[in-house]
């Protein structure tokens, strides 16, 4: 199976944009099934973007964030084929990481 | 309920009028208004959609709501740079090159390997005098090759259709109805599904995407039901995932509180037959993403 991290980053002179997709069913724990069991919750609890050893961007995400999110910032600093590590961890202890390179 | 099918003689009558029409291409003969004629359906269904909305190109109407609304376009515009359907056109594509346990593939099913073919889909299967849509033709495809079959639904389903749009995008809508009456009443029976009022609310289909495209349903923007096929499968918002044209059809009839019908139900293929028809010429965008 492909990565479940989609990474798109294009630098503009000194500015980086960076768009991610991941792939997660982040599912609340409020939610029912079509027996009217709770799906459990599993959800991303942080994600990482690294850039040159260091953090550019660091989120802290709970059960209010959407199923396969999509995440769009940027950051000062990064240069034409440097490379940015893209990681999460679930609340089941779960993770994915992938690299990407700029554009 | 399934029209019946004409009497013979009524079937004979027809028959000769498609000849005829075959033989007097242009100019083509006057014919009484209650005949079908789809040429002339799908020309004035076009036409009805570009005088509603002339500023729009034909085919901007495979882009549904997108192309009715300018925030909801600026939204989308930049949606379509990392679309919402990736991992399920990723997961299609990886499915379809991925041979069944007796070594053949879907490539094996379908016309020139399965790949740019979705604008022929659905077509009118002579042999068994039905209309035949791709999901059909892909559990079938499968069953063939003693795989059992996907759900008409969503997931599996909705990957590969994704993936086979795909590589058929741009490429205009290419329904045929041949010459044949059993064809003609296929096209028909869809026609009335599509503008019979049915469900709590006495809703038909054309209610919304014919009479109302472009207004707000609370929240949403109205399709116009010209090109809604074209890009199928969606990525829909509203269910957190992908869905085929079943789905579809069976989420419109609920929301009119009808009672849907199961997916592939001999309507739904009629239905998706007169849609497509009338969508000839635009080309395919799918798989699409929608609110």
């Amino acid at each position: 199976m492909a990565s479940t991290i989609r990474v798109r980053a294009t630098s503009t002179g000194d500015i980086t944009e960076v768009q991610a997709l991941i792939q997660h069913p982040m599912d609340s724990g409020f939610v029912k099934d079509a027996k009217g069991a709770i799906i459990p919750p599993h959800f991303i609890q942080q994600v990482t973007f690294e850039h040159d050893g260091k953090n550019v961007f660091v989120a802290d995400w709970g059960t209010a964030v959407s199923k396969d999110p999509y995440v769009k910032f940027s950051f000062k600093g990064g240069k034409k084929d440097d490379e940015l590590k893209i990681s999460w961890v679930d609340n089941k202890g779960a993770s994915d990481t992938t690299t990407a390179k700029i554009q | 309920m399934r029209s019946a099918i004409p009497p013979a003689s009524a079937a004979l009558a027809l028959a000769a009028l498609a000849l005829a029409a075959l033989a007097f291409a242009a100019p083509r003969p006057a014919v009484a208004a209650d005949t079908p004629d789809p040429v002339a359906d799908a020309a004035a269904f076009q036409k009805y959609f570009t005088n509603k909305f002339p500023k729009l190109k034909l085919e901007d109407f495979v882009n549904g709501p997108y192309s009715l609304n300018e925030d909801m376009h600026r939204q989308w515009v930049e949606k379509e740079e990392f679309p919402p359907y990736d991992f399920s056109l990723d997961l299609g594509k990886e499915m379809f090159a991925k041979p069944f346990k007796n070594g053949k593939s879907y490539a094996d099913c379908f016309p020139n390997q399965g790949i740019g073919i979705r604008q022929n889909y659905p077509y009118f299967d002579a042999k068994e005098g039905k209309v035949v849509t791709l999901e059909l033709a892909l559990n079938r495809c499968r069953e063939a090759n003693g795989e059992p079959p996907f759900s008409y639904v969503k997931d599996e389903m909705a990957a590969l259709t994704a993936y086979m749009a795909f590589t058929s995008r741009g490429k205009p809508f290419d329904i045929k109805i041949p010459n044949d009456p059993r064809a003609l009443a296929a096209y028909q029976n869809g026609k009335r599904y599509f503008y019979t009022r049915r469900g709590q609310l006495n809703f038909s289909c054309a209610s919304c995407h014919v009479q109302s495209p472009g207004q707000r349903i609370r929240a949403e923007i109205l399709a116009p039901a010209l090109g809604i096929l074209n890009a199928m499968p969606i990525y829909r918002s509203e269910w957190g995932g992908m869905g085929t044209i079943s789905r579809r059809f069976i989420s419109c009839n609920s929301q009119t509180r009808a009672v849907p019908l199961d997916p592939q139900a001999d309507e739904y293929r009629d239905l998706e037959y007169y849609l497509s028809y009338v969508s000839n010429g635009l080309p395919i965008s799918g798989p699409g993403a929608r609110p």
